[in-house]
């Protein structure tokens, strides 16, 4: 217990002349604030991306595409093949209606706001089924396109990115003009970053005659998904892929997100290994400023222990400081701030905000501790090794 | 002995400190031949360092003028006077103040970085400089490796390597023992009396005072001469 | 540079301190390196593409397949040199990750539009006697080890095969380089004839076209004469330079620019305060020193000199081997990522501009400390020690 109360005795000696060491002391504080800065910043981009992308994805909607398609975009289903997805076992029916939307899209050009260069925007075909399949789907501006119409409605994610898709606005896409006449909110999910229009009207305009890319088609239960599985590979009529819909986004999200870690986390540990070489200067500097005073307390009886436990608390406090300043920066700067970016797995462009998560946050002290305790640690044992009468008699 | 190398006329040295004023010297006349070796002497505060450092062209006179071997350092300015610094006076401190981070020998060719001399050329010289102090099986060492003694003899080193006419030494024994303090006072008569240098010596030390050929008495900003024995 | 030894020996002084200020400037210039070879990667190669090449694109969506009769109408548009088309196959070799552009196309014609790739005239003969072979660029022949004589089966994830199959075979030919070492070679060329007569649907298209414009004439005024040929057909065209292209397809991500300067500013950020506070430790603790050099007649200019020296002197040393490690490092990360992000390059400019940068951070580190010792006063600073 004497040894703790040492401890503590010293720590606090040393937090109480921290003035005295203004400079080092935030030198070290604001190396570890910029690690965890760039670090949050970074990884909540992958954060919020996964997050949109996999929040659209229900375990209870499976999605069908052609056997090897690595997504919508590749894949290829006729008219045929959606009716016996239909009427396959394991699928959710209404009275005799299949809960189900079989879809289409296609890769448009529109400006983005923010830079005013072309993105990559999906344009998709549903069938009514399309809001029963998906989870909180819903028309919250304007009203629902007419089937057999050349009219759309807009997700809101993707009207407030790209120009042009207001309510009420017509817009020409290759020889074709369509009405926006609504917008729907989709929980912030990567819907919200498409446009929707009746799929029959997208095959017209797209010369894509009778044939479709993915049927959505609500299970009976969550373990309905083998049964229809099972029976769609015994049908030699159709091969294809069933997953649920939120398998199928985790997938969707993968690369990018893994690319962005691949990143993000090399980026970090060069950038932390360059905060400890800076923390480490920091402490050998205020080791070597307090000399005599733990000269001084070496000599009234305080062990080398005491000595070196205090100088790491020291250091570790201030990373935590410093990390803590980091988070907080990179939540109130970064937090919801809404970017898109161009899915290579679907060639169109997702909306979605930085999510500067708790877990996150939690990283990054973890890692401002780590950075704390190595950075401390060698001036701590040069400061218990101090040696005493030597230290006393230097000026 | 006829020739002054060094003169002050009515040179007064005033410091405003805040509200108060404190005049360290007053009106002083002063006449050094050149060749002379003067000790002063005077408790603290009698403003025997200001004169030092207005001889030096360290430090500029509130009235009256300074004028070392012709030239009027009252009137130069401050880059005038760094290079005037450089070749034509020496100065010895009581702390040596060496640099720590070079050999005796480095320490020595510092003040020579300044001239247009080459390598070779700074070399040799260096070398009869430490050669006259004694010290050439020292030039190697780092002032951290040398006794308080060796490290000033460095210093005198340094001071005469660009062959100034005056050498300017504020309490040059204060931080040394009675033998090593003998060492030193009797260098710097070889150097004043087979060198030809002019010397200046502030000390509190009235056994050194007597290596000099005299000794002035600085007490509240004026001098008085006392004959040496 | 005769205080050369002055600066160095100063610098040093105190080693551990001069030693992690080192570390630090070291990490923050490797990090430079690696971001800006990065960055570089994302502007989609604008700098390698040729001014005098143009792509035409079907105007409502790059995947929008354009008719094969184009051909012909856009080489008589004039100012048009010569022109070819390729496709995007989209498959993957043996796992689905593992996917890097394969394209069906005109053997020869490809080749002359290229010049900048280089393959032995016997691999590209052959290649073109055979009509399952192809040809792969070096990064990828070294990437998955690969050699002349190989079987390649590529999976199929948009292209069936007429026959209902999914695995396309290719006889590997021969392997090209490319001049530039900026230009990325993920690629895998083959013939289009084989693609054509193959597939299962979609005949008698290619993805986009490429064409070369006479030199004189304007590209941009062919471009638009292009796109005005087929305007108000079924099939629009959008026709831009070849940089223009690849621009507007990598400014897709996101303002990447934008985000690796943010980040390389909060390194730099953290880098002058590291820097900055060693030296001003480092002047502070020898006031007495650089007063001593103005009494031996050092001026008040060079003593200034002297510390900012000392600054800079230690920016470069730690500079200049973390660009040197993340030169050596991009060598070989570049390789890896060639497949998903080909073009990771440490450009000249940007070396240029990290130097420029290890001098100005040297300077601003030590321009305080260098003005205060400038300005000392000798006799205060001597009397105070």
């Amino acid at each position: 217990m004497r040894g703790l109360n040492q401890i503590l005795a010293v720590t606090w000696l040393n937090l109480r002349n921290l003035p005295q060491r203004v400079g080092s002391s935030i030198v070290a504080v604001i190396g570890v604030a910029a690690v965890v800065l760039v670090f949050a910043a970074v990884l909540s981009m992958a954060k919020g991306f996964e997050r949109t992308m996999i929040s659209a994805g229900s375990e209870d909607t499976a999605i069908i595409m052609r056997s090897g398609s690595t997504s919508e975009l590749n894949s290829g289903l006729s008219n045929d093949q959606t009716l016996i997805i239909a009427d396959a076992p394991g699928v959710l029916k209404d009275g005799d209606a299949t809960v189900m939307s079989a879809e289409l899209y296609v890769v448009v050009d529109v400006k983005k706001k923010s830079s005013n260069t072309d993105a990559n925007v999906p344009f998709r075909g549903v069938q009514l089924g399309a809001f029963d399949v998906r989870k909180n789907v819903a028309v919250v501006e304007g009203r629902m396109f007419e089937t057999g119409k050349n009219e759309i409605i807009v997700g809101r994610s993707a009207q407030q990115e790209f120009a042009g898709l207001d309510t009420g606005s017509k817009i020409r896409f290759g020889q074709s003009e369509w009405d926006v006449v609504g917008a729907f909110e989709a929980g912030g999910s990567v819907s919200e970053s498409e446009l929707w229009t009746d799929v029959r009207v997208l095959q017209g305009a797209y010369r894509r005659g009778n044939s479709f890319q993915s049927v959505r088609v609500k299970l009976q239960s969550k373990d309905s998904l083998d049964v229809l599985e099972t029976a769609l590979e015994e049908d030699p009529r159709i091969s294809a892929d069933v997953l649920t819909e939120k398998e199928y986004y985790s997938g969707q999200a993968e690369p990018l997100s893994e690319f962005i870690k691949l990143i993000g986390y090399p980026l970090t540990i060069l950038m932390a290994i360059g905060a400890v070489f800076g923390a480490l200067n920091s402490m050998y500097s205020s080791v070597s400023v307090r000399g005599k005073e733990i000269a001084t307390l070496r000599a009234l009886g305080f062990g080398p222990i005491s000595i070196l436990f205090s100088t790491m608390i020291e250091s570790t406090i201030l990373a935590l400081v410093g990390g803590a300043l980091g988070g907080a920066i990179a939540y109130l700067a970064f937090n919801g701030f809404q970017v898109s970016t161009l899915n290579g797995a679907s060639f169109s462009q997702v909306v979605f905000d930085f999510a500067v998560t708790g877990d996150l946050l939690i990283d990054g002290l973890y890692a401002a501790l780590i950075i704390g305790a190595l950075g401390g640690l060698f001036p701590a044992i040069r400061a218990a090794r101090l040696p005493v009468a030597q230290a006393l008699r230097e000026l | 002995m006829s020739e002054i190398l060094a003169r002050l006329d009515g040179v007064s040295r005033v410091y405003q400190k805040g509200k108060e004023r404190v005049e360290v010297l007053h009106e002083l006349n002063v006449e050094i031949p050149k060749g002379d070796f003067i000790a002063i002497m005077g408790p603290s505060g009698s403003g025997k360092t200001t004169l030092l450092n207005l001889l030096g062209g360290l430090d500029k006179p509130t009235a009256g003028t300074v004028t070392v071997g012709g030239a009027e350092l009252s009137s130069m300015s401050n880059s005038q006077l760094s290079a005037w610094r450089s070749t034509h006076v020496g100065f010895i401190f009581q702390f040596y103040n060496l640099l720590p981070v070079l050999t005796a020998h480095r320490n020595v060719e510092l003040p020579l970085l300044l001239t247009s001399f080459s390598a070779k050329e700074r070399a040799r010289r260096a070398a009869i400089a430490l050669d006259i102090v004694g010290l050439a099986d020292r030039a190697k060492h780092y002032p951290r490796e040398l006794s308080g003694g060796q490290e000033q003899r460095v210093a005198i080193a340094r001071a005469i390597v660009s062959d100034p006419s005056l050498l300017l030494c504020d309490e040059p024994t204060g931080d040394l023992d009675r033998v090593t303090a003998d060492e030193i006072l009797r260098l710097l008569q070889v150097l004043n009396r087979e060198h030809g240098k002019t010397i200046v010596m502030v000390t509190h030390d009235a056994v050194a005072a007597e290596f000099a050929n005299r000794t002035l008495h600085c007490d509240k900003g004026t001098l008085e001469a006392k004959e040496a024995a | 540079m005769k205080y050369f030894r002055l600066i160095w020996k100063n610098a040093w002084r105190k080693k551990i301190r001069t030693s992690l200020t080192i570390l630090s400037v070291f990490v923050a210039f490797l990090l430079f390196a690696l971001l800006s070879a990065i960055g570089y990667a994302f502007r989609g190669g604008v700098d390698v593409a040729d001014a005098q090449r143009l792509i035409v694109i079907h105007k409502v969506s790059l995947i929008n397949p354009l008719p094969m009769s184009y051909l012909n109408r856009i080489a008589s548009v004039e100012g048009v040199q010569s022109v070819t088309y390729a496709s995007w196959f989209g498959g993957f070799y043996q796992e689905p990750r593992n996917q890097f552009g394969q394209f069906p196309v005109d053997p020869q014609a490809y080749v002359d539009m290229y010049p900048e790739f280089n393959i032995p005239d016997e691999q590209l003969e052959a290649f073109k006697r055979n009509r399952t072979g192809a040809i792969v660029g070096q990064e990828l022949a070294t990437t998955y080890g690969w050699q002349v004589g190989d079987r390649i089966p590529i999976q199929a994830t948009i292209w069936t095969k007429a026959d209902g199959g999914r695995t396309w075979e290719f006889d590997l030919e021969g392997i090209f380089s490319s001049d530039d070492p900026r230009g990325s070679t993920a690629l895998l060329l083959f013939q289009h004839d084989y693609f054509e007569e193959t597939r299962a649907f979609a005949k008698g298209t290619v993805g986009w076209y490429i064409l070369r414009v006479a030199s004189g004439a304007d590209p941009i005024q062919v471009a638009n004469a292009i796109d005005l040929q087929f305007a108000n057909s079924p099939n629009e065209t959008k026709t831009s330079t070849e940089a223009a292209f690849a621009q507007s397809f990598m400014k897709q991500y996101g303002n990447i620019a934008l985000i690796v300067t943010m980040i390389l500013g909060a390194v730099f950020f953290t880098l002058l305060l590291v820097s900055g506070n060693t030296m001003s430790q480092s002047v502070r603790e020898r006031i007495s020193e650089l007063a001593v050099l103005k009494t031996l007649g050092f001026s008040d200019l060079s003593v200034l000199g002297i510390v900012l020296s000392e600054s800079i002197l230690i920016m470069l040393m730690g500079g200049l081997l973390g660009l040197g490690l993340g030169w050596v490092l991009i060598q070989g990360i570049a390789q890896q990522m060639a497949a998903f992000l080909p073009g990771v390059f440490l450009s000249t400019t940007a070396i240029a501009g990290a130097v420029a940068m290890m001098l100005a951070a040297g300077v601003l580190a030590g321009i305080f400390p260098a003005l205060k010792a400038m300005r000392l006063s000798i006799i205060d600073a001597l009397a105070r020690a």
